[in-house]
């Protein structure tokens, strides 16, 4: 926090270092546990608990830092879910950019409400994007695909967004704080 | 560096989205046209990726390990009460066996029956369930050199899993009977009915086109059939079990929720393989690959 004003001299590059890795940190943590949960864990629903920490990641970090967000970045990060998944290449890249462009619109009413209304919105964008998921699959596969596993997607990543947003809460006032640099 | 005012510095901001939206959907047509581009990304993605799998796997599994001895800890005397049953009905199902096994060398001996090829197989590793949310599949770890081709067929201790689909320098993709691509000809053993076999994304894939005036009973064995050249006959792929809404479904014998290691089977069937190039998931294509 700037707590005293004035003309300092020039910061120096263990400084810059830190605000560089506080900046990179939001994205560089959202790849790595993207990586994390496509190893073998063996936890329930672990297909499903990829796209909801992506979802819920590109949502955190657009709605409270979007500087740490670059549409260029949820763009990778959609790509490498599509890769890592065998579904159609470009699903995730398209939804997870409607949900970042989506926040980025409303992002002047959605910080200043309250916590609830930020899941709310979640919720819906959660199920909008399985929705969209699972009509892009049948329409890309042109074959009938069958509603359960996106219905679960839904309500695995509507269901966490409240944990993994305490977390994300943490980090956003801590790691990835870049005024908190020392 | 060129230097741009803030008002253009906005709007190119506020560009880049609309931008890559529309590249993502570039992206997706792309990949309908040309299924070899994503194919490959991913061999590359799998082979990078799976030989760290498998480091991590070692802790994890000892992981596993020791939850499963502490469950099986509380319930030992249950377990070998039950064990001394089933080995007293597998000793006389043993001798049973070894009686069919002299009949039938004797039987082929006089009727020159044709000895089934030598098979050649290779064991590898489970290294990830991968898939994502609307796919079954899992990741092996192979040797850089491994024979493994498209098309083969994989098995665990118990029955048919699935069938190779990718396969890369380091790892290799099974395609599980599970999947909703995976179309499989099988034979009911004992009612004689042919059927396909549809993965559903459900642990029991579904019976199609079962032979109309057969009556497949429950707990029939289900196995695979020559049809089509794709897989040899006789494979074990579960028993019948009809579902709720007494829909016709198969419980595979394989442990495809935790498989642990499979062997891949090279039977020599060139049978219904995609084209490289028309490979992907596209139904034509993927069905026929799919198993």
């Amino acid at each position: 926090m700037d707590t005293k004003p004035g003309i300092r001299p020039r910061l120096g590059p263990w400084h810059m270092l830190d605000v560089a890795s506080r900046y990179a940190f939001p994205g560089g943590q959202t790849v790595i546990v993207l990586l994390l949960l496509s190893a073998p864990l063996g936890l329930p629903g672990q297909a499903q608990l990829q796209p909801a920490w992506a979802m819920t990641s590109v949502f955190f970090w657009s709605l409270y830092r979007p500087a740490s967000m670059p549409a260029l970045l949820v763009f990778a990060t959609g790509l490498l879910l599509d890769l890592l998944a065998q579904g159609p290449v470009g699903i995730y890249v398209l939804i997870l950019l409607l949900i970042h462009g989506s926040v980025l619109r409303y992002r002047r009413t959605l910080t200043r409400s309250v916590f609830a209304l930020v899941w709310l919105a979640f919720i819906g964008m959660a199920g909008a994007a399985a929705l969209a998921e699972w009509l892009l699959e049948a329409v890309l596969t042109w074959s009938p695909v069958p509603p359960w596993p996106g219905l679960f997607e839904f309500g695995v990543a509507a269901g966490l967004y409240p944990m993994l947003a305490l977390y994300l809460i943490t980090l956003h006032r801590g790691r990835a704080a870049p005024e908190q640099a020392s | 560096m060129i230097r741009l005012s803030i008002q253009a510095r906005q709007a190119l901001a506020r560009l880049t989205t609309p931008v890559l939206i529309v590249s993502a959907l570039a992206l997706m047509l792309l990949g309908r046209a040309t299924p070899l581009v994503p194919e490959r990304a991913r061999i590359t993605l799998s082979d990078a990726l799976a030989p760290i799998y498998a480091v991590v796997d070692v802790p994890l599994r000892a992981v596993r390990g020791a939850a499963r001895a502490v469950g099986e800890t509380v319930s030992l005397r249950a377990e070998n009460e039950r064990l001394r049953l089933e080995n007293d009905r597998l000793r006389h199902w043993y001798d049973v066996a070894m009686a069919l096994d002299t009949e039938n060398a004797t039987l082929k001996e006089n009727l020159h029956w044709v000895p089934d090829p030598k098979l050649s197989f290779v064991t590898a590793r489970v290294v990830a369930d991968a898939g994502g949310v609307y796919a079954r599949s899992v990741l092996l770890s192979v040797g850089p050199n491994s024979d493994i081709r498209r098309g083969e067929v994989a098995l665990d201790a118990a029955g048919l899993a699935g069938r190779v689909t990718e396969v890369g320098a380091r790892s290799a993709r099974v395609l599980l009977i599970t999947d909703m691509n995976s179309r499989i000809p099988v034979l009911l053993e004992h009612s004689r009915a042919r059927a396909i076999l549809a993965g559903a994304n459900a642990p029991n894939p579904k019976l199609l086109y079962v032979q109309d005036g057969l009556h497949p009973q429950e707990g029939e064995r289900v196995v695979t059939s020559a049809e089509a050249g794709a897989f040899p006959a006789g494979l074990l792929i579960g028993t019948v079990h009809f579902g709720e809404s007494g829909q016709m479904e198969v419980a595979p014998a394989a442990d495809l929720g935790r498989l642990d290691v499979v062997r891949i089977f090279d039977y020599g069937l060139g049978g219904i393989v995609a084209p490289e190039a028309a490979a992907g998931r596209r139904p034509g294509a993927a069905t026929a690959a799919g198993g």
